[in-house]
């Protein structure tokens, strides 16, 4: 039995970004004994980078505003793959979770007559975003964190899992290691709840943090859950684009939602020529249109530049592709000529700070380059919608780990709503499994002491790779080959290098001792970071039709019949599998609010 | 366009440790975090830096450039001056844990001190409202990030490491303003600003405010008003004398 750090629990939250807080704070409320175990520093969570804000039909701003218009907003957005359920919940939900934020102390930006402000985003019908400024992402990890650390749940910070730990089919325990000291220690445990984040850091341009290398998705697919959907991965259409080290960092669709348009080269305002069918009905075709909209959404259509972001981010594309392009790649964001400087000053504060200090561009003065960057994965594990189960027992996901809710693509906004929705969800599941489990299950040591042997081989190899090589590899064959558009001989020579990535990765060599030692926190990230690179791309050439975040250059169109479908990815052995499984049947009732004209 | 550059990095652990030179490329643009990660993907592997969002939201890559507390990932390279070696050291104030990592779990400690948020009851039709203005206050210091140079450079603490124990810094002394400025709170942490977590040791040199990377006004807007609240609290006749008074009754 090695001589490891141990601990006990019902349930361990894995991530303490909106989604693992909510989860830990529901769980501990439920009666479990809870754990967050966290790889970086409380409070710094990918989740502090989210910038728009929560959407919730709370009709502040809006009163025609309600729970089914969002739900259909959401599952028009993600082209009706969503599993309905979840974004049923979720619409009905989110507004009861914004409160409560306020209720724990969230600053929300005020209407005039003091509830919280709404601001409009894509592909929402009304102004609906409750937000602070440009930063609502760091408000409520502050308010989740200040919460957790109220309530005195137990969080293990810079202490990263490795591998989860069965016993027969369910859940019994956590194998982590110090980021600090590289030592292990194994959390025994009824219920993990997984709430790890995305996988951007597979990707070269992305504006997502290092701790996106895909974690969760990982352990679940390791441990024997299905994951659905990995195909789809967003590209946010604004992206900064120079000077090149500040290249993917996220500028907010705020800055649409608040006025800016975009232009290419020559100027003219080009997503009016990228409309597309299935949203006609709801977007404004004339420039006069477009901008009375922001005063009166009633009697006026939406301006284009406010489509899905995958509509966007494959016009801006397009764009560049023609030829029409700014110097460095991207186009023109343009709020400067259209709002007041102070205006802008004070609705996107962060923007104008990023923008003035990263690259000496006043974005009140003129317009600046954008570019789609990796934003974000719709796909993940596969989730009971009421409770955020996953296939296994006692293993639950929460937040961007968790697949379903967005379907083929998420509606800006929509993620800061699903981490509280079924962060909330999946704690108060957990506890519940937890508390009904009758014997704790049991962890065989041989097992833990051979993962951590295998975990430490790097050191004792010499001579082989460096893994941040590997990486820079794999971000490059995932950019080229796996991007925005994709092909099938593009696909398969991404499967073919990911492949040797794998052999490759095995002979990797660690300098130095196991003391913080990123190096090697790397040589283990590269697992995950490859295996959710392998099934993105082995989903994607399955997928031959273009849909949300999945456009296919060989297979242009929707298929009917892949709208019927989530690619479903199961490990068999060492193989991975992908299967393709009927998506759940959403009940008439609800099929009804799209028959209806848009209101 | 990319030049060659001199960096001092500190490197060490617990034991010590000292400046460790590299010779190292820096591309148009860059920020001192990419330079260090350069150094780490090719020369120094298992070099210790933390950092997240490498956009200046998350407050993690903190560190002491050319002896000024610093977000790497906000300073950019081109306001050095060309061919000078640029020093990157940890925040002194904090033990070192190893290289430019240092051991921040006072500020952990801190934050478990101050009571929650406690709201009055919502309006009677279970809303909640507040005016923009009002709330406006407390944002200010709700944009922190806790980058925790404000407290790195407070010489209450970084000079004097005994003070630790009764001093919260000024991060967590904002964060006292902030719950007594917050519009729906209704409880008192003055007599814990004084007593325990030291707001009378600050005599305002505003070295938090200028290291603050979020712009926020930390000693004229929560620090010194926190002052004053202990004043009108401890010393103000008449406060004193309702007091007194009702607590007679």
């Amino acid at each position: 039995m090695a001589d490891i750090e141990r601990h006990g629990y019902d349930v361990v939250v894995v991530g303490a970004g909106g989604a693992g807080l909510r989860a830990a704070i529901e769980a501990h409320a439920s009666g479990a004994r809870t754990a967050i175990v966290c790889k970086s520093l409380l409070g710094k969570a990918h989740t502090v980078m989210a910038e728009g804000g929560i959407a919730a039909a709370m009709g502040n701003v809006w009163s025609e505003d309600n729970w089914k218009v969002h739900f259909r907003d959401t599952m028009r957005g993600g082209k009706m793959l969503n599993n309905w359920r979840m974004a049923q919940l979720h619409a009905q939900e989110a507004p009861a979770r914004v409160l409560e934020l306020e209720e724990w102390g969230a600053l929300f930006d005020r209407t005039k007559e003091g509830l919280i402000s709404q601001r409009d985003f894509g592909g929402h019908r009304y102004a609906r975003l409750a937000h602070v400024g440009d930063r609502t992402g760091l408000e409520m990890i502050r308010t989740l964190q200040q919460r957790a650390v109220s309530l005195g749940i137990d969080v293990f910070m810079e202490c990263q899992v490795h591998r989860l730990i069965r016993d027969e089919d369910r859940v019994a325990g956590a194998l982590a290691y110090w980021r600090e000291s590289g030592r292990f220690v194994l959390f025994r445990t009824k219920a993990v709840i997984l709430a790890t984040g995305g996988i951007g850091k597979a990707f070269q341009v992305t504006s997502n943090s290092w701790e996106y290398t895909g974690d969760g998705h990982s352990l679940a697919l390791w441990s024997g859950a299905d994951l659905i959907d990995m195909e789809f991965v967003q590209f946010h259409p604004t992206g900064m684009v120079w000077p090149p080290s500040v290249r993917g960092i996220l500028v907010t669709e705020s800055v649409r939602g608040d006025g800016g348009v975009l232009r290419n080269s020559e100027g003219r305002r080009f997503m009016f020529d990228y409309i597309p069918e299935v949203f006609a009905s709801e977007t404004a075709d004339t420039e006069a249109e477009a901008d009375r909209w922001y005063d009166d959404h009633i009697n006026n259509r939406r301006p284009p530049e406010l489509l899905p972001r995958d509509e966007v981010a494959r016009a801006i594309n397009s764009e560049v592709k023609a030829g029409r392009g700014t110097e460095h790649g991207g186009v023109f964001l343009d709020i400067a000529s259209r709002r007041s400087a102070d205006y802008i000053r004070r609705r996107l504060p962060s923007m104008y700070h990023q923008f003035k200090e990263l690259a000496d561009v006043d974005i009140t003065a003129a317009p600046f380059e954008i570019g789609p960057t990796c934003h974000y994965v719709m796909g993940g594990v596969k989730v009971d919608a009421d409770t955020a189960a996953s296939t296994i027992p006692g293993l639950y996901a929460a937040g961007e780990v968790a697949g379903g809710m967005h379907g083929s693509n998420r509606l800006g906004g929509n993620s800061l709503g699903d981490l509280l929705v079924f962060g909330r969800r999946a704690g108060m599941a957990a506890a519940e499994y937890a508390a009904g489990l009758g014997a704790e299950p049991n962890v065989e040591e041989a097992e833990v002491d051979q993962l951590i042997r295998r975990a430490l081989e790097p050191f004792e190899r010499s001579g082989g790779e460096n893994p941040y090589s590997l990486q820079y590899e794999l971000q490059d064959t995932m950019h080229n080959l796996v991007g925005i558009i994709r092909t099938r001989s593009e696909l398969e020579q991404a499967i073919e290098a990911v492949g040797k990535l794998r052999e490759r990765a095995r002979n990797v060599t660690v300098e130095g001792h196991r003391q913080f030692n990123p190096g090697w926190h790397l040589a283990l990230d590269l697992e995950s970071l490859l295996t959710v690179s392998e099934a993105v791309a082995r989903c994607a050439l399955l997928r031959e039709e273009s849909r949300g975040g999945h456009t296919r250059d060989d297979f242009p169109k929707t298929d009917p019949e892949w709208a019927k479908v989530n690619n479903t990815v199961r490990k068999k052995g060492d193989e991975v599998n992908i299967e393709q499984v009927p998506l759940p049947e959403m009940p008439d009732e609800l099929k009804t609010l799209f028959e209806e004209p848009a209101k | 366009m990319s030049d060659q550059v001199t960096m001092k990095v500190w490197r060490g652990d617990t034991d010590g440790g000292g400046f460790h030179e590299f010779a190292v490329e820096a591309r148009e643009g860059e920020v001192v975090l990419d330079v260090i990660h350069r150094i780490q993907a090719t020369q120094a592997n298992d070099l210790a830096v933390r950092w997240n969002c490498k956009a200046g939201k998350c407050g993690s890559c903190s560190a002491e450039i050319n002896g000024l507390p610093r977000l790497m990932c906000m300073t950019r390279m081109s306001t050095f001056e060309p061919g000078q070696p640029i020093t990157v050291a940890p925040m002194k104030t904090f033990p070192v844990m190893k290289d430019l990592v240092t051991d921040v779990s006072f500020n952990f400690e801190m934050a478990k001190r101050i009571p929650a948020f406690s709201p009055r009851p919502p309006d009677a039709d279970g809303k909640r409202r507040m005016a923009q203005r009002d709330v406006e206050r407390s944002q200010e210091f709700r944009k922190c990030i806790e980058c925790f140079l404000c407290q790195n450079v407070c010489h209450v603490i970084r000079d004097h490491e005994e003070n630790k124990q009764h001093f919260a810094g000024p991060r967590f002394l904002m964060r006292i303003t902030e719950l007594e400025m917050h519009p729906l709170d209704t409880g008192d942490r003055i007599p814990l600003a004084r007593e325990e977590l030291g707001i009378p040791y600050c005599n305002i040199t505003k070295c938090c405010t200028e290291v603050c990377p979020e712009h926020i006004h930390i000693t004229d807007n929560a620090l010194i008003p926190l002052k004053e609240r202990v004043v009108d609290h401890y010393f103000d006749p008449i406060v004193w004398l309702g007091r007194k008074i009702r607590r007679k009754g």
